[in-house]
């Protein structure tokens, strides 16, 4: 059965944890004149293609692969979107 | 003693974790990581350096979830000695065997270079021919060295005397100055610095060898 359902994830460093790789991209866009940017966190997108129909039940399975493998929950957070049918 | 050492693709220290334990008196077997059993009668499984898996998602990752990850769980359940050495440290933290977290160089760039390390405790397997506050000289070659603890952990890792090294001066950010530490039975290790690359004197030193014969003096009767 072909994937029916996408799911995107979103990790991020959970506030408070100190994002290096974000302090450096504030401190170059300010050095290219981009005044105001008062903070910079950086993260990663994840996309699944799930051979799925029932979005509930997806969205639990990619639920269970964050918290196993896709995200550190020591220093990570994670959200889920289930973004709906493939075109 | 005899020791196991694991290679995962991308591994790149593996072969001199095992000629370090050989010069220490070791029987050392080569495991791959595909491999779901450890071999029968191996008092320590050791996780080397380098990248695995190319560090893709988070360094270790990949790893921890292979199957043999799963036996060194086991194994370090049942009691046996692990030893994580760079990458093996982040593989142990991934797999929940060390508590905290190795994150990005707060310098953001690779370092690679000879440091001093103190020695935390003696009380262990891995570091008993030291004695405490011990000045040891160790490389270090990573990008992802910055150990992250929160307070509530680093006071159960300083209540337990479970810190076995730290930077003389911190090349990473890591949380107080740590480079290595031990699990709850002190029969874990994970450590940044690399004490397989100082065991001969054309290595420059030999502080490192004093680890493997640390173990030996722990293990070999065991």
């Amino acid at each position: 059965m072909p994937a029916t359902l996408k799911a995107r994830v979103h990790v991020m460093l959970k506030d408070g944890v100190l994002d290096p790789q974000g302090e450096a991209v504030k401190h170059a866009l300010g050095t290219l004149g981009f005044s105001g940017v008062e903070g910079v966190r950086q993260g990663k997108v994840i996309e699944l293609d799930l051979a799925a129909t029932d979005r509930a039940a997806a969205e639990a399975e990619v639920k269970a692969m964050c918290e196993k493998l896709l995200a550190n929950t020591v220093i990570e957070k994670y959200t889920i979107e289930v973004t709906g049918e493939i075109a | 003693m005899k020791a196991a050492v694991i290679t995962f693709p991308g591994s790149n220290c593996d072969r001199d974790l095992a000629v370090a334990f050989e010069a220490a008196g070791a029987a050392v077997t080569r495991v791959w990581h595909k491999d779901a059993d450890l071999p029968k009668g191996i008092d320590i499984v050791a996780i080397p350096g380098g990248f695995s898996f190319g560090d893709y998602l988070r360094c270790g990752a990949i790893a921890a979830q292979s199957p043999v990850a799963t036996a060194v769980k086991g194994f370090a359940a049942r009691g046996g000695h692990v030893l994580g050495i760079c990458n093996g440290f982040q593989v142990l933290t991934e797999t929940g065997l060390l508590p905290g977290v190795l994150m990005r160089n707060a310098g953001l760039k690779f370092v690679c270079k000879t440091v001093d390390l103190k020695v935390g405790t003696a009380d262990s397997p891995f570091t008993n021919l030291w004695t405490k506050g011990d000045i040891a000289r160790m490389p270090i070659a990573h990008h992802d060295g910055n150990y992250s603890i929160d307070a509530e952990g680093l006071k159960r890792l300083r209540d337990a005397d479970r810190i076995a090294f730290t930077y003389a001066e911190n090349p990473n950010g890591s949380t107080a100055d740590i480079a290595g530490v031990l699990s709850e039975n002190r029969r874990v290790l994970g450590m940044m610095p690399h004490p397989e690359r100082m065991t001969e004197a054309v290595h420059g030193g030999t502080d490192g060898s004093v680890l493997f014969r640390s173990l030996m003096a722990a293990l070999a009767l065991a």
